[in-house]
């Protein structure tokens, strides 16, 4: 395995406290020396990082790779090559596959078929339930000892509050965080967007802020009492904020993300009904977005998860009540969490780094977010001054849904490696 | 309000929404839809207007009197005419509407008129094609030609628009023809309150176009014009109210409610009536309704509406 030479980035690795110009060495597949001045060992390969920041490898624990069952839309391998040119080590492929990945059988599959890929990383999620039909708890146990990283049904919360509590009591001895797709059915309804007044003029049936936090509210009562780790998915409106806020300040061991997309957009932006903007969560206000960017602030949401959701062009380019919901974000995160944390001020580079990469390992608990002597080489290089503009036809995903498509924005992975070796480099 | 042709020129190849349209366009559409309504009162009921020009009506909704309007109104301007009629309500089973439109486009047409249970939809078949499109009503979006032709029936009766108050009384939530008149009628200038039940009042419509009432009694006396909207029967299983018998003595105009509105006020409904729930008979046939004169007007607007799309060349159009 060939040695690599990162010279003279930024070097952000939040945990160690670390945020200084240095140069990087990777022998052997792990972080073998940082300092200033390294010499390059013959036959290494050197990545000039000059004005770049050098991360640990960005991890998304939300995305939906469609394989098995809808390979046409996204594949294992096309969603790895998408991760890696984002700049993301790792990544946590949801189960609403099809089959559904509830089994130990099928966490084998995706885990075997990101080693073909040889990428990133790629963790399969096991379902909570069986199929995720929300009635009979999945063998958890057995998906775990296949290498499942945490458990959920996402695309749909457990309905029945007694299933997803004894499901959480007998889960929790896993370790695994229960992630929670927080969305009350029956208040959601027919719903296609926010319900608000942009809703209300557009006449599209809208989905309530209720609808997501009275399950939040609810998840983190079912966490508390049996005792399970909660991670709370895609959080978009600023009541969930304030709810997961009082959990923490109480002790509740819950953690949350949010999308990219809902740090950036409003329900303003379905007024030309382009499908493009419609995802569940829905995209919600500018009020919701201050309190998203304040709970990423003061620690309330702790991870920043792409929730890339890829769909075929065919399917989501009709009319918006019958378009399906998500937009794929692989490809986009990196500038667009720039232009919305960095360039407003709301986050340092080392909190930021720290939401894409420390805290959904911890989250997680993977052995990774670090760039310490001796950690597995997981890298990240981004150029946060690079100008260039969105165009999802030349994005490595196989699908387009990407609400940022047109955009001209600063900041690009110019590297990822994975493992020590390099699996992306920009030109 | 000017009345008579205006030097305004008009530039829009589609009609989507009153949303988009000025106060100047909107009159500019019932002036001419006033010149147009002659043609109905004459023997010979033809104008050449739209002589070679073709006309499809794309209605993916079931739809009586809209289409037989639109249908008249093509015919009375000369237009070869075709109808598409399906109610398939998924694109799922079978072609896309942009295929839809894009096939029927290839075969040489001038005007889609569009009738869809999805907002949005002439929205998109406009982006995807080059034809000119009308909007024929999208879901619970807008109903631009309705919208028009009862702002057309209130100005005929009240001689303006400016000042008036009126009142929109129904299922606020799932009507695009409530959406099309609040952005009509207040643009040119009219006080507008929309009385319901809260469960069809979406709290996002209230702000400076209008204000929200669940109290009808309490608004009546005050107003100008009064339009009930069809309580929809098919709806009744989301639950908005206990049953039709609360919502008539609740929301129904009534002999009695009538007694208590100025002495000229004006009765609309957009149609089809249920008689004895949003509206009783003596009301809906005795002397302020305008409910037959709308139906009237329905026709003279959607010639006006035809005839200025089609008027327009496309490269420098919307």
């Amino acid at each position: 395995m060939e040695s690599i030479l990162i010279k003279g980035g930024r070097v952000v690795d939040p945990a160690n406290g670390v945020d200084t110009e240095s140069d990087v060495l990777i022998e052997a597949g792990r972080i073998a020396r940082l300092g200033r001045g390294l010499d390059a060992p013959s036959g290494s390969r050197t990545i000039d990082a000059a004005g770049c920041v050098v991360a640990p490898g960005l991890i998304d624990m939300h995305v939906h790779f469609r394989e098995p069952g809808s390979e046409h839309v996204e594949t294992i391998p096309s969603g790895s090559r998408a991760a890696v040119a984002g700049g993301f080590t790792t990544v946590c492929a949801m189960p609403n596959t099809d089959p559904c990945v509830d089994n130990e059988g099928a966490v084998t599959f995706v885990i075997r078929r990101s080693k073909a890929a040889a990428l990133a990383h790629v963790l399969p999620i096991g379902a909570i339930t069986v199929g995720r039909q929300g009635e009979q708890m999945a063998e958890m146990g057995q998906m775990v000892r296949a290498g499942a990283v945490a458990f959920s049904d996402d695309g749909s919360s457990v309905a029945d509050s007694g299933l997803l509590r004894r499901c959480m009591t007998y889960g929790k001895i896993f370790g695994k965080p229960f992630i929670s797709h927080a969305e009350d059915k029956s208040l959601a309804g027919t719903g296609v967007m926010h319900a608000g007044k942009v809703s209300a003029w557009l006449g599209l049936p809208g989905i309530a802020a209720a609808a997501e936090e009275v399950i939040v509210e609810r998840d983190i009562r079912l966490a508390s009492m049996s005792g399970a780790k909660l991670h709370i998915a895609h959080t978009s409106t600023a009541g969930s904020v304030e709810i997961i806020r009082r959990a923490k300040a109480a002790g509740v061991a819950v953690t949350a993300e949010v999308t990219p997309h809902h740090l950036a957009l409003t329900d303003e932006c379905c007024r030309g009904f382009d499908s493009k903007f419609k995802m569940s969560p829905p995209l919600r206000t500018a009020a919701d977005i201050a309190a998203l960017k304040q709970g990423l602030k003061d620690g309330t949401i702790d991870c920043i998860a792409s929730d890339h959701a890829p769909h075929e062009q065919e399917e989501k380019e009709v009319e918006f009540a019958f378009a399906p919901f998500g937009v794929i974000g692989l490809e986009s995160t990196v500038p667009v969490v720039i232009r919305e944390l960095i360039d407003t001020g709301v986050l340092t580079w080392p909190e930021l780094i720290a939401a894409m990469s420390l805290k959904p390992a911890r989250v997680l608990g993977l052995d990774r977010g670090t760039l310490a002597v001796g950690a597995v080489a997981d890298v990240t290089v981004i150029d946060p001054g690079l100008a260039w503009t969105i165009d999802a036809a030349r994005f490595e995903s196989k699908s387009r849904n990407c609400p940022f498509d047109g955009w001209q924005v600063r900041g690009r992975a110019v590297a990822t490696i994975v493992a020590g070796q390099v699996k992306y480099r920009l030109g | 309000m000017p009345r008579g042709k205006s030097q305004f020129v008009w530039t829009r190849r589609h009609l989507l929404g009153l949303e988009e349209l000025s106060a100047e366009e909107i009159v500019h559409v019932l002036d001419t839809a006033a010149g147009f309504k002659e043609i109905s009162t004459r023997s010979i009921k033809k104008a050449p207007a739209l002589r070679g020009k073709v006309v499809v009506l794309l209605f993916f909704e079931p739809s009586t009197r809209t289409s037989m309007s639109f249908n008249l109104a093509a015919q009375r301007l000369s237009a070869d005419l075709l109808e598409f009629h399906t109610e398939a309500s998924s694109v799922k089973k079978g072609e896309t509407l942009i295929d839809t439109g894009r096939n029927i486009e290839a075969m040489g047409v001038d005007i889609f008129v569009i009738r869809h249970a999805a907002a949005g939809a002439p929205q998109m078949l406009a982006r995807h094609t080059n034809t000119c499109v009308i909007n024929a009503g999208d879901g619970a979006h807008e109903h631009p030609t309705q919208g028009l032709l009862d702002i057309f029936t209130i100005r005929e009766a009240k001689g303006r628009i400016e000042g008036l108050k009126v009142a929109i009384v129904g299922d606020i939530s799932h009507s695009r023809v409530a959406r099309s008149n609040i952005w009509g009628l207040t643009k040119l200038g009219a006080e507008v309150t929309l009385v319901g039940p809260p469960t069809q009042l979406p709290g996002g419509l209230a702000g400076e176009r209008c204000r929200l009432s669940h109290d009808l009694d309490s608004v009546l006396p005050e107003m100008d014009v009064v339009n009930l909207l069809r309580i929809q029967h098919e709806r009744q299983g989301a639950n908005s109210f206990p049953s039709i018998r609360e919502y008539s003595r609740l929301f129904g105009m009534n002999a009695e409610r009538l007694s208590r509105c100025k002495d000229d006020v004006l009765i609309m409904h957009p149609g089809p009536i249920n008689r004895g729930v949003e509206i009783t008979s003596d009301v809906a046939d005795g002397p302020h309704s305008a409910i037959l004169q709308q139906v009237t007007n329905g026709v003279a607007i959607r010639m006006a509406v035809m005839y200025l799309v089609a008027g327009v060349k496309p490269e420098k159009g919307n």
